[in-house]
Protein backbone atom coordinates (compact mmCIF):
# COMPACT_ATOMS: atom_id res chain seq x y z
CA UNK A 1 0.00 0.00 0.00
CA UNK A 2 2.85 2.32 0.86
CA UNK A 3 4.27 2.11 -2.60
CA UNK A 4 0.96 2.37 -4.40
CA UNK A 5 2.05 5.82 -5.47
CA UNK A 6 5.18 4.65 -7.22
CA UNK A 7 3.66 5.08 -10.65
CA UNK A 8 2.36 8.47 -9.67
CA UNK A 9 5.77 9.47 -8.42
CA UNK A 10 7.48 8.36 -11.60
CA UNK A 11 5.13 10.57 -13.50
CA UNK A 12 5.68 13.37 -11.04
CA UNK A 13 9.43 13.24 -11.30
CA UNK A 14 9.31 13.36 -15.05
CA UNK A 15 6.76 16.13 -15.19
CA UNK A 16 7.30 18.22 -12.09
CA UNK A 17 6.22 21.34 -13.87
CA UNK A 18 2.63 20.18 -14.08
CA UNK A 19 2.40 19.82 -10.35
CA UNK A 20 -0.59 22.10 -10.05
CA UNK A 21 -3.43 19.89 -11.11
CA UNK A 22 -3.49 16.83 -8.91
CA UNK A 23 -4.17 16.02 -5.30
CA UNK A 24 -6.59 18.89 -4.82
CA UNK A 25 -9.80 16.99 -4.24
CA UNK A 26 -13.03 17.49 -6.08
CA UNK A 27 -14.08 21.12 -6.11
CA UNK A 28 -16.63 20.80 -8.89
CA UNK A 29 -20.18 19.50 -8.82
CA UNK A 30 -20.61 15.77 -8.22
CA UNK A 31 -21.11 13.46 -11.11
CA UNK A 32 -24.76 12.64 -11.55
CA UNK A 33 -25.69 9.54 -9.59
CA UNK A 34 -26.92 6.76 -11.79
CA UNK A 35 -29.41 4.23 -10.50
CA UNK A 36 -29.29 0.59 -11.46
CA UNK A 37 -32.15 -0.36 -13.83
CA UNK A 38 -33.69 -2.58 -11.17
CA UNK A 39 -33.20 -0.04 -8.36
CA UNK A 40 -36.24 0.76 -6.26
CA UNK A 41 -37.22 3.51 -3.90
CA UNK A 42 -38.15 3.07 -0.25
CA UNK A 43 -41.89 2.95 0.37
CA UNK A 44 -42.52 5.27 3.36
CA UNK A 45 -45.70 3.34 4.17
CA UNK A 46 -43.73 0.22 5.06
CA UNK A 47 -40.60 1.79 6.52
CA UNK A 48 -39.52 1.22 10.11
CA UNK A 49 -37.07 2.56 12.63
CA UNK A 50 -34.02 1.36 14.50
CA UNK A 51 -33.24 3.18 17.70
CA UNK A 52 -30.67 2.49 20.34
CA UNK A 53 -27.98 3.68 22.63
CA UNK A 54 -24.24 3.36 22.73
CA UNK A 55 -22.95 2.94 26.25
CA UNK A 56 -19.49 3.04 27.73
CA UNK A 57 -18.30 0.59 30.36
CA UNK A 58 -15.41 1.21 32.64
CA UNK A 59 -13.56 4.24 33.83
CA UNK A 60 -13.61 7.16 31.48
CA UNK A 61 -10.01 8.11 30.71
CA UNK A 62 -9.12 11.61 31.79
CA UNK A 63 -6.70 13.72 29.81
CA UNK A 64 -5.26 17.12 30.65
CA UNK A 65 -6.49 19.96 28.44
CA UNK A 66 -4.54 20.53 25.25
CA UNK A 67 -2.18 23.49 25.46
CA UNK A 68 -2.67 25.81 22.52
CA UNK A 69 0.40 27.96 23.07
CA UNK A 70 1.69 27.31 19.56
CA UNK A 71 -0.97 29.68 18.20
CA UNK A 72 -1.85 32.75 20.31
CA UNK A 73 -5.17 33.14 18.46
CA UNK A 74 -6.19 29.66 19.63
CA UNK A 75 -4.84 30.11 23.14
CA UNK A 76 -6.85 33.32 23.51
CA UNK A 77 -10.06 31.38 22.86
CA UNK A 78 -9.20 28.68 25.39
CA UNK A 79 -7.22 30.30 28.22
CA UNK A 80 -7.39 27.09 30.25
CA UNK A 81 -6.60 24.81 27.34
CA UNK A 82 -8.86 22.82 25.04
CA UNK A 83 -10.67 19.88 26.65
CA UNK A 84 -9.92 16.53 25.00
CA UNK A 85 -13.14 15.24 23.45
CA UNK A 86 -12.11 11.91 22.01
CA UNK A 87 -14.07 9.91 24.60
CA UNK A 88 -17.07 11.85 25.88
CA UNK A 89 -19.47 10.03 28.20
CA UNK A 90 -22.68 11.43 29.66
CA UNK A 91 -24.85 9.30 31.94
CA UNK A 92 -23.06 6.24 30.69
CA UNK A 93 -23.78 7.09 27.06
CA UNK A 94 -20.93 7.52 24.61
CA UNK A 95 -20.99 10.51 22.27
CA UNK A 96 -19.51 10.94 18.82
CA UNK A 97 -20.18 7.37 17.75
CA UNK A 98 -21.05 7.01 14.08
CA UNK A 99 -23.84 4.44 13.73
CA UNK A 100 -24.86 3.36 10.25
CA UNK A 101 -26.33 0.62 8.10
CA UNK A 102 -23.30 -1.22 6.88
CA UNK A 103 -25.02 -3.92 4.88
CA UNK A 104 -28.44 -5.20 3.80
CA UNK A 105 -29.92 -2.36 1.75
CA UNK A 106 -29.68 -4.19 -1.54
CA UNK A 107 -30.59 -2.14 -4.59
CA UNK A 108 -32.50 0.77 -3.11
CA UNK A 109 -31.96 4.10 -4.77
CA UNK A 110 -31.69 7.41 -2.94
CA UNK A 111 -31.59 10.94 -4.27
CA UNK A 112 -28.45 12.89 -3.41
CA UNK A 113 -29.24 15.81 -1.09
CA UNK A 114 -28.36 19.24 -2.40
CA UNK A 115 -28.34 20.99 0.98
CA UNK A 116 -24.78 21.10 2.28
CA UNK A 117 -23.28 19.62 5.40
CA UNK A 118 -21.11 22.13 7.25
CA UNK A 119 -17.80 21.42 8.94
CA UNK A 120 -16.76 24.43 11.00
CA UNK A 121 -13.38 25.31 12.47
CA UNK A 122 -14.21 27.29 15.55
CA UNK A 123 -12.03 27.76 18.60
CA UNK A 124 -9.32 25.81 16.78
CA UNK A 125 -11.56 22.79 16.99
CA UNK A 126 -13.65 20.97 14.40
CA UNK A 127 -17.38 21.15 14.85
CA UNK A 128 -18.78 18.59 14.53
CA UNK A 129 -15.94 16.24 15.35
CA UNK A 130 -17.82 13.26 13.86
CA UNK A 131 -20.42 13.63 11.16
CA UNK A 132 -22.08 11.89 8.24
CA UNK A 133 -22.33 13.10 4.67
CA UNK A 134 -23.80 11.55 1.56
CA UNK A 135 -21.77 10.65 -1.49
CA UNK A 136 -22.06 13.66 -3.81
CA UNK A 137 -23.56 15.94 -1.17
CA UNK A 138 -21.88 19.35 -0.85
CA UNK A 139 -19.60 19.67 2.16
CA UNK A 140 -18.98 23.27 3.18
CA UNK A 141 -15.83 23.80 5.24
CA UNK A 142 -15.78 27.07 7.17
CA UNK A 143 -13.01 28.87 9.01
CA UNK A 144 -14.62 30.78 11.86
CA UNK A 145 -11.30 31.40 13.58
CA UNK A 146 -9.14 34.53 13.50
CA UNK A 147 -6.21 32.40 12.45
CA UNK A 148 -5.14 30.23 9.52
CA UNK A 149 -6.06 26.61 9.05
CA UNK A 150 -5.18 24.06 6.45
CA UNK A 151 -7.76 21.39 5.73
CA UNK A 152 -6.34 18.02 4.82
CA UNK A 153 -9.01 15.60 3.73
CA UNK A 154 -7.07 12.39 4.30
CA UNK A 155 -9.31 9.89 2.58
CA UNK A 156 -8.20 6.37 1.81
CA UNK A 157 -10.97 5.88 -0.75
CA UNK A 158 -11.85 9.46 -1.64
CA UNK A 159 -9.19 11.56 -3.30
CA UNK A 160 -7.16 13.43 -0.73
CA UNK A 161 -7.03 17.20 -0.75
CA UNK A 162 -5.30 19.94 1.18
CA UNK A 163 -6.03 23.64 1.04
CA UNK A 164 -5.50 26.67 3.21
CA UNK A 165 -8.08 28.99 4.75
CA UNK A 166 -6.39 32.23 5.59
CA UNK A 167 -9.23 34.63 6.30
CA UNK A 168 -11.83 34.32 9.03
CA UNK A 169 -15.22 33.48 7.58
CA UNK A 170 -13.92 31.92 4.37
CA UNK A 171 -15.84 28.90 3.04
CA UNK A 172 -14.80 26.17 0.65
CA UNK A 173 -17.05 23.48 -0.75
CA UNK A 174 -15.98 19.95 -1.54
CA UNK A 175 -17.91 16.89 -2.63
CA UNK A 176 -16.84 13.42 -1.65
CA UNK A 177 -17.37 10.97 -4.45
CA UNK A 178 -17.08 7.55 -2.82
CA UNK A 179 -18.40 5.77 0.23
CA UNK A 180 -15.86 5.73 3.04
CA UNK A 181 -16.22 5.03 6.75
CA UNK A 182 -14.47 7.04 8.07
CA UNK A 183 -12.62 9.78 6.22
CA UNK A 184 -10.34 11.83 8.50
CA UNK A 185 -9.92 15.59 8.28
CA UNK A 186 -6.84 17.12 9.81
CA UNK A 187 -5.35 20.53 10.37
CA UNK A 188 -1.56 20.32 10.29
CA UNK A 189 -1.21 23.87 11.57
CA UNK A 190 -2.93 22.76 14.78
CA UNK A 191 -1.96 19.16 15.28
CA UNK A 192 -4.75 18.46 17.79
CA UNK A 193 -7.52 19.18 15.27
CA UNK A 194 -9.10 16.06 13.81
CA UNK A 195 -12.58 15.32 12.48
CA UNK A 196 -14.10 12.23 10.88
CA UNK A 197 -16.74 11.97 8.17
CA UNK A 198 -18.77 8.88 7.43
CA UNK A 199 -19.42 9.10 3.68
CA UNK A 200 -22.34 6.94 2.60
CA UNK A 201 -24.54 6.46 -0.46
CA UNK A 202 -27.67 6.17 1.69
CA UNK A 203 -29.28 8.22 4.47
CA UNK A 204 -29.20 5.60 7.24
CA UNK A 205 -26.62 6.95 9.62
CA UNK A 206 -26.49 8.92 12.84
CA UNK A 207 -23.98 10.29 15.31
CA UNK A 208 -24.67 9.71 18.97
CA UNK A 209 -25.35 12.85 20.93
CA UNK A 210 -25.35 13.41 24.67
CA UNK A 211 -26.50 10.22 26.38
CA UNK A 212 -25.36 8.01 23.50
CA UNK A 213 -28.78 7.76 21.79
CA UNK A 214 -29.24 7.32 18.05
CA UNK A 215 -32.09 6.77 15.59
CA UNK A 216 -32.15 5.41 12.05
CA UNK A 217 -35.49 6.34 10.49
CA UNK A 218 -37.38 5.27 7.36
CA UNK A 219 -35.62 1.95 6.92
CA UNK A 220 -37.38 -0.43 4.53
CA UNK A 221 -38.17 -3.95 5.76
CA UNK A 222 -35.15 -6.22 5.70
CA UNK A 223 -32.22 -7.63 7.60
CA UNK A 224 -29.41 -5.23 8.22
CA UNK A 225 -25.95 -5.08 9.67
CA UNK A 226 -25.72 -2.04 11.90
CA UNK A 227 -22.23 -0.89 12.79
CA UNK A 228 -21.11 1.54 15.46
CA UNK A 229 -17.74 3.25 14.94
CA UNK A 230 -15.70 5.18 17.47
CA UNK A 231 -12.39 6.84 16.69
CA UNK A 232 -10.57 5.35 19.68
CA UNK A 233 -12.66 2.36 20.67
CA UNK A 234 -13.08 0.70 17.29
CA UNK A 235 -16.21 -0.82 15.79
CA UNK A 236 -19.03 -3.07 16.87
CA UNK A 237 -21.68 -4.66 14.63
CA UNK A 238 -25.09 -6.21 15.15
CA UNK A 239 -27.70 -7.72 12.89
CA UNK A 240 -31.32 -6.61 13.03
CA UNK A 241 -34.39 -7.64 11.06
CA UNK A 242 -37.20 -5.16 10.44
CA UNK A 243 -40.70 -6.13 9.37
CA UNK A 244 -43.05 -3.62 7.77
CA UNK A 245 -43.58 -0.53 10.00
CA UNK A 246 -41.42 -2.23 12.57
CA UNK A 247 -39.37 -0.59 15.30
CA UNK A 248 -36.36 -2.30 16.81
CA UNK A 249 -33.87 -1.36 19.46
CA UNK A 250 -30.18 -2.06 19.04
CA UNK A 251 -27.76 -1.16 21.81
CA UNK A 252 -24.01 -1.12 21.64
CA UNK A 253 -21.46 -1.11 24.38
CA UNK A 254 -17.83 -0.11 24.24
CA UNK A 255 -15.34 -0.86 26.96
CA UNK A 256 -12.30 1.10 28.02
CA UNK A 257 -9.32 -0.43 26.28
CA UNK B 1 38.73 30.63 4.00
CA UNK B 2 36.88 28.39 1.53
CA UNK B 3 37.25 25.46 3.91
CA UNK B 4 35.69 27.46 6.72
CA UNK B 5 32.86 28.56 4.48
CA UNK B 6 32.09 24.98 3.45
CA UNK B 7 32.08 23.97 7.10
CA UNK B 8 29.46 26.68 7.61
CA UNK B 9 27.41 25.21 4.74
CA UNK B 10 27.72 21.74 6.26
CA UNK B 11 26.59 23.00 9.66
CA UNK B 12 23.69 24.85 8.04
CA UNK B 13 22.73 21.62 6.30
CA UNK B 14 22.67 19.83 9.64
CA UNK B 15 20.32 22.54 10.93
CA UNK B 16 18.21 22.02 7.84
CA UNK B 17 18.02 18.29 8.51
CA UNK B 18 16.96 19.09 12.08
CA UNK B 19 14.27 21.45 10.79
CA UNK B 20 13.05 18.80 8.34
CA UNK B 21 13.03 16.27 11.14
CA UNK B 22 10.80 18.55 13.20
CA UNK B 23 8.42 18.95 10.25
CA UNK B 24 7.88 15.20 10.07
CA UNK B 25 7.95 14.66 13.82
CA UNK B 26 5.24 17.28 14.40
CA UNK B 27 3.22 16.14 11.37
CA UNK B 28 3.51 19.64 9.92
CA UNK B 29 4.37 18.65 6.35
CA UNK B 30 1.02 19.86 5.02
CA UNK B 31 0.65 22.87 7.29
CA UNK B 32 1.52 25.06 4.30
CA UNK B 33 -0.62 23.68 1.48
CA UNK B 34 1.02 25.50 -1.41
CA UNK B 35 4.55 25.62 -2.82
CA UNK B 36 6.70 27.56 -3.55
CA UNK B 37 4.40 30.22 -2.11
CA UNK B 38 3.20 30.20 1.48
CA UNK B 39 -0.57 30.66 1.73
CA UNK B 40 -0.46 32.51 -1.57
CA UNK B 41 2.30 34.88 -0.50
CA UNK B 42 5.85 35.06 -1.74
CA UNK B 43 7.63 32.96 0.84
CA UNK B 44 10.15 35.62 1.88
CA UNK B 45 7.41 38.15 2.56
CA UNK B 46 5.29 35.83 4.70
CA UNK B 47 4.73 37.63 8.04
CA UNK B 48 6.61 36.23 10.99
CA UNK B 49 3.59 36.63 13.28
CA UNK B 50 1.69 34.17 11.10
CA UNK B 51 4.27 31.44 11.62
CA UNK B 52 2.14 29.62 14.17
CA UNK B 53 1.65 25.96 14.93
CA UNK B 54 2.76 23.67 12.13
CA UNK B 55 3.40 26.65 9.84
CA UNK B 56 6.36 27.55 12.07
CA UNK B 57 8.01 24.22 11.32
CA UNK B 58 7.12 23.89 7.63
CA UNK B 59 7.72 27.50 6.63
CA UNK B 60 10.81 27.66 8.85
CA UNK B 61 12.12 24.56 7.08
CA UNK B 62 11.58 26.24 3.72
CA UNK B 63 13.36 29.40 4.86
CA UNK B 64 16.37 27.48 6.13
CA UNK B 65 16.36 25.42 2.93
CA UNK B 66 16.40 28.60 0.85
CA UNK B 67 19.33 29.87 2.89
CA UNK B 68 21.23 26.61 2.37
CA UNK B 69 20.40 26.80 -1.33
CA UNK B 70 21.85 30.30 -1.54
CA UNK B 71 24.93 29.25 0.44
CA UNK B 72 25.39 26.34 -1.95
CA UNK B 73 25.28 28.62 -5.01
CA UNK B 74 28.09 30.66 -3.49
CA UNK B 75 29.91 27.43 -2.60
CA UNK B 76 29.70 26.08 -6.14
CA UNK B 77 30.95 29.33 -7.68
CA UNK B 78 33.69 29.72 -5.10
CA UNK B 79 34.95 26.16 -5.49
CA UNK B 80 34.81 26.49 -9.28
CA UNK B 81 36.94 29.65 -9.19
CA UNK B 82 39.41 28.68 -6.50
CA UNK B 83 39.95 24.94 -6.70
CA UNK B 84 42.52 23.60 -9.15
CA UNK B 85 41.18 20.03 -9.08
CA UNK B 86 38.63 19.49 -11.81
CA UNK B 87 36.69 16.74 -10.00
CA UNK B 88 36.43 18.93 -6.92
CA UNK B 89 35.06 21.80 -8.99
CA UNK B 90 32.43 19.51 -10.46
CA UNK B 91 31.61 18.20 -7.03
CA UNK B 92 30.56 21.71 -6.07
CA UNK B 93 28.32 21.88 -9.12
CA UNK B 94 26.81 18.48 -8.33
CA UNK B 95 26.13 19.64 -4.77
CA UNK B 96 24.27 22.62 -6.19
CA UNK B 97 22.27 20.36 -8.51
CA UNK B 98 21.48 18.10 -5.54
CA UNK B 99 20.17 20.96 -3.41
CA UNK B 100 18.01 22.22 -6.30
CA UNK B 101 16.60 18.73 -6.84
CA UNK B 102 16.05 18.49 -3.11
CA UNK B 103 13.98 21.67 -3.16
CA UNK B 104 11.88 20.39 -6.04
CA UNK B 105 11.34 17.07 -4.25
CA UNK B 106 10.23 18.99 -1.18
CA UNK B 107 7.71 20.92 -3.28
CA UNK B 108 6.43 17.80 -4.99
CA UNK B 109 5.90 15.96 -1.74
CA UNK B 110 3.82 18.89 -0.42
CA UNK B 111 1.75 19.29 -3.59
CA UNK B 112 1.10 15.55 -3.81
CA UNK B 113 0.24 15.26 -0.11
CA UNK B 114 3.33 13.48 1.13
CA UNK B 115 3.51 10.30 -0.94
CA UNK B 116 5.89 8.07 1.02
CA UNK B 117 8.32 7.29 -1.82
CA UNK B 118 8.83 11.00 -2.56
CA UNK B 119 9.18 11.89 1.10
CA UNK B 120 11.69 9.07 1.62
CA UNK B 121 13.58 10.26 -1.48
CA UNK B 122 13.60 13.78 0.01
CA UNK B 123 15.02 12.42 3.27
CA UNK B 124 17.58 10.25 1.47
CA UNK B 125 18.81 13.05 -0.79
CA UNK B 126 19.15 15.32 2.24
CA UNK B 127 21.67 12.88 3.70
CA UNK B 128 23.55 12.65 0.40
CA UNK B 129 23.75 16.43 0.17
CA UNK B 130 24.97 16.60 3.77
CA UNK B 131 27.61 13.99 2.92
CA UNK B 132 28.69 16.09 -0.07
CA UNK B 133 29.13 19.23 2.00
CA UNK B 134 31.12 17.34 4.64
CA UNK B 135 33.23 15.67 1.95
CA UNK B 136 33.86 19.04 0.31
CA UNK B 137 34.88 20.47 3.66
CA UNK B 138 37.26 17.55 4.12
CA UNK B 139 38.74 17.81 0.62
CA UNK B 140 39.39 21.53 1.03
CA UNK B 141 40.86 21.20 4.52
CA UNK B 142 44.54 22.04 4.99
CA UNK B 143 45.10 18.65 6.57
CA UNK B 144 43.72 16.78 3.58
CA UNK B 145 45.74 18.81 1.11
CA UNK B 146 48.93 18.51 3.13
CA UNK B 147 48.63 14.80 3.78
CA UNK B 148 51.92 13.20 3.01
CA UNK B 149 51.76 9.73 4.49
CA UNK B 150 48.19 8.54 4.21
CA UNK B 151 47.27 5.16 5.57
CA UNK B 152 47.25 2.45 2.94
CA UNK B 153 45.33 -0.39 4.57
CA UNK B 154 43.56 -2.71 2.10
CA UNK B 155 41.49 -4.16 4.94
CA UNK B 156 40.38 -0.83 6.39
CA UNK B 157 38.95 0.54 3.15
CA UNK B 158 36.23 -2.11 2.54
CA UNK B 159 35.36 -2.29 6.25
CA UNK B 160 34.89 1.49 6.41
CA UNK B 161 33.02 1.69 3.12
CA UNK B 162 30.73 -1.15 4.16
CA UNK B 163 29.96 0.54 7.47
CA UNK B 164 29.12 3.81 5.70
CA UNK B 165 26.92 2.03 3.17
CA UNK B 166 25.09 0.15 5.92
CA UNK B 167 24.50 3.37 7.85
CA UNK B 168 22.97 4.99 4.78
CA UNK B 169 20.68 2.01 4.14
CA UNK B 170 19.72 2.11 7.81
CA UNK B 171 18.85 5.81 7.48
CA UNK B 172 16.69 5.05 4.44
CA UNK B 173 14.92 2.33 6.44
CA UNK B 174 14.34 4.81 9.23
CA UNK B 175 12.99 7.39 6.80
CA UNK B 176 10.65 4.80 5.30
CA UNK B 177 9.46 3.87 8.77
CA UNK B 178 8.75 7.50 9.59
CA UNK B 179 6.95 8.28 6.37
CA UNK B 180 4.68 5.25 6.49
CA UNK B 181 3.95 6.20 10.11
CA UNK B 182 5.34 2.95 11.48
CA UNK B 183 7.39 4.52 14.26
CA UNK B 184 5.24 2.81 16.85
CA UNK B 185 4.27 -0.20 14.74
CA UNK B 186 6.20 -2.13 17.38
CA UNK B 187 5.26 -0.29 20.56
CA UNK B 188 7.72 -1.83 23.01
CA UNK B 189 11.51 -1.91 23.24
CA UNK B 190 13.80 -3.83 23.39
CA UNK B 191 11.24 -6.61 22.85
CA UNK B 192 8.66 -6.63 20.08
CA UNK B 193 5.14 -7.20 21.43
CA UNK B 194 6.84 -8.97 24.34
CA UNK B 195 8.74 -11.34 22.03
CA UNK B 196 12.15 -11.39 20.40
CA UNK B 197 10.45 -11.68 17.01
CA UNK B 198 7.11 -9.96 16.32
CA UNK B 199 4.30 -12.53 16.55
CA UNK B 200 2.27 -10.80 13.80
CA UNK B 201 3.44 -9.04 10.69
CA UNK B 202 2.25 -6.05 8.72
CA UNK B 203 4.23 -3.83 6.38
CA UNK B 204 4.74 -1.32 9.20
CA UNK B 205 5.92 -4.01 11.62
CA UNK B 206 8.28 -5.44 8.97
CA UNK B 207 9.88 -2.07 8.20
CA UNK B 208 10.12 -1.17 11.87
CA UNK B 209 11.69 -4.53 12.75
CA UNK B 210 14.08 -4.23 9.80
CA UNK B 211 15.20 -0.87 11.21
CA UNK B 212 15.89 -2.51 14.57
CA UNK B 213 17.83 -5.34 12.93
CA UNK B 214 19.64 -2.71 10.89
CA UNK B 215 20.68 -1.02 14.13
CA UNK B 216 22.27 -4.27 15.31
CA UNK B 217 24.04 -4.71 11.99
CA UNK B 218 25.28 -1.12 11.85
CA UNK B 219 26.47 -1.27 15.46
CA UNK B 220 28.42 -4.44 14.71
CA UNK B 221 29.95 -2.88 11.60
CA UNK B 222 30.98 0.24 13.51
CA UNK B 223 32.45 -1.78 16.38
CA UNK B 224 34.42 -3.82 13.85
CA UNK B 225 35.59 -0.64 12.12
CA UNK B 226 36.57 1.13 15.32
CA UNK B 227 38.23 -2.01 16.65
CA UNK B 228 40.27 -2.31 13.47
CA UNK B 229 41.36 1.32 13.67
CA UNK B 230 42.26 1.12 17.35
CA UNK B 231 44.19 -2.12 16.91
CA UNK B 232 46.06 -1.33 13.69
CA UNK B 233 46.24 2.46 13.56
CA UNK B 234 46.24 3.67 17.13
CA UNK B 235 48.94 6.23 16.34
CA UNK B 236 46.90 7.81 13.55
CA UNK B 237 44.79 10.49 15.17
CA UNK B 238 43.00 11.26 11.91
CA UNK B 239 41.52 7.75 12.07
CA UNK B 240 41.29 7.14 15.81
CA UNK B 241 39.34 10.33 16.48
CA UNK B 242 36.46 9.65 14.06
CA UNK B 243 36.47 5.97 15.09
CA UNK B 244 36.07 6.91 18.73
CA UNK B 245 33.47 9.51 17.90
CA UNK B 246 31.57 6.89 15.88
CA UNK B 247 31.35 4.57 18.88
CA UNK B 248 30.03 7.39 21.06
CA UNK B 249 27.54 8.54 18.41
CA UNK B 250 26.19 5.07 17.72
CA UNK B 251 25.74 4.44 21.45
CA UNK B 252 23.84 7.72 21.67
CA UNK B 253 21.85 6.78 18.58
CA UNK B 254 20.68 3.45 20.02
CA UNK B 255 19.76 5.20 23.27
CA UNK B 256 17.78 7.85 21.38
CA UNK B 257 16.09 5.14 19.33
CA UNK B 258 14.92 3.48 22.52
CA UNK B 259 13.63 6.77 23.88
CA UNK B 260 11.79 7.44 20.63
CA UNK B 261 9.70 4.36 21.42
CA UNK B 262 9.43 4.90 25.17
CA UNK B 263 8.41 8.54 24.70
CA UNK B 264 5.74 7.69 22.11
CA UNK B 265 7.53 9.58 19.29
CA UNK B 266 8.21 12.75 21.23
CA UNK B 267 9.13 15.21 18.45
CA UNK B 268 12.39 16.56 19.91
CA UNK B 269 13.70 13.09 20.77
CA UNK B 270 12.59 11.87 17.34
CA UNK B 271 14.43 14.71 15.63
CA UNK B 272 17.53 14.24 17.77
CA UNK B 273 17.56 10.63 16.54
CA UNK B 274 17.42 11.86 12.93
CA UNK B 275 20.15 14.46 13.42
CA UNK B 276 22.42 12.09 15.31
CA UNK B 277 21.90 9.51 12.57
CA UNK B 278 23.19 12.05 10.07
CA UNK B 279 26.21 12.67 12.29
CA UNK B 280 26.89 8.92 12.46
CA UNK B 281 26.78 8.80 8.67
CA UNK B 282 29.15 11.68 8.02
CA UNK B 283 31.58 10.60 10.74
CA UNK B 284 31.80 7.19 9.13
CA UNK B 285 32.13 8.90 5.74
CA UNK B 286 35.06 10.99 6.96
CA UNK B 287 36.76 7.88 8.30
CA UNK B 288 36.09 6.09 5.03
CA UNK B 289 37.43 8.94 2.90
CA UNK B 290 40.56 9.13 5.07
CA UNK B 291 41.04 5.40 4.61
CA UNK B 292 40.94 6.06 0.86
CA UNK B 293 43.22 9.08 1.17
CA UNK B 294 46.13 7.26 -0.47
CA UNK B 295 44.00 6.78 -3.58
CA UNK B 296 43.55 10.51 -3.84
CA UNK B 297 47.19 11.45 -3.36
CA UNK B 298 48.69 12.92 -6.49
CA UNK B 299 51.73 11.16 -7.89
CA UNK B 300 54.71 13.43 -7.48
CA UNK B 301 55.25 15.38 -10.63
CA UNK B 302 51.71 15.00 -11.99
CA UNK B 303 49.49 17.97 -12.70
CA UNK B 304 47.02 18.24 -9.85
CA UNK B 305 44.41 19.73 -12.21
CA UNK B 306 44.33 16.48 -14.11
CA UNK B 307 44.16 14.34 -11.01
CA UNK B 308 41.22 11.97 -10.84
CA UNK B 309 40.49 9.71 -7.88
CA UNK B 310 41.21 6.12 -8.66
CA UNK B 311 43.85 6.96 -11.22
CA UNK B 312 46.25 8.33 -8.72
CA UNK B 313 49.22 6.86 -6.96
CA UNK B 314 48.53 4.25 -4.36
CA UNK B 315 51.86 4.48 -2.61
CA UNK B 316 51.86 6.82 0.34
CA UNK B 317 54.19 9.73 0.30
CA UNK B 318 56.18 10.71 3.33
CA UNK B 319 55.24 13.62 5.51
CA UNK B 320 53.01 14.47 8.38
CA UNK B 321 50.14 12.00 8.78
CA UNK B 322 47.98 14.74 10.28
CA UNK B 323 44.91 15.41 8.17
Amino acid sequence: MVFNNLRLCAAVLTAAAVAAGCGRGNEGPPAAATARPDAKRVDPATAGTVTGRVSFEGTVPQFPPIKLDSDPACAAQHPNGLPVDTIVVNNGGLENVFVYVKDGLGNYYFDTPTEPVTLDQKGCHYSPRVFGVRVGQPLVIVNSDPTMHNVHGAGNVNQQFNFGQVVQGVKNTRTLTAAEVMMPFRCNVHAWMTAYAGVLPHPYFAVTASGGAFELKDLPPGTYTIEAWHEKLGTSSQSVTLAEKDSKTVNFSFKAS
Amino acid sequence: MLHRYIKLVAFSTLLLIAAGGMVTSTDSGLAVPDWPNTYGQFMFSFPLERMVGGIFYEHGHRMIASTVGFLTIVLAVWVWIVEPLRWLRWMGVIALAAVILQGILGGITVLYLLPAPVSVGHAGLAQIFFCMTVALALFTSPGWKAAQTPVDDPMLRPVAATATGLIYVQILLGATMRHIEAGLAIPDFPLAFGHLIPPAWTLGVAVHFAHRLGAVLVSAAIIALAGHVWYHHRARRELVRPATLLILLVALQVTLGAYVIWSGLQPIINTAHVVNGALVLVTSLVLTLRSFRCRFAPTPGTDARAAVPGLLARKPVTSSPRI
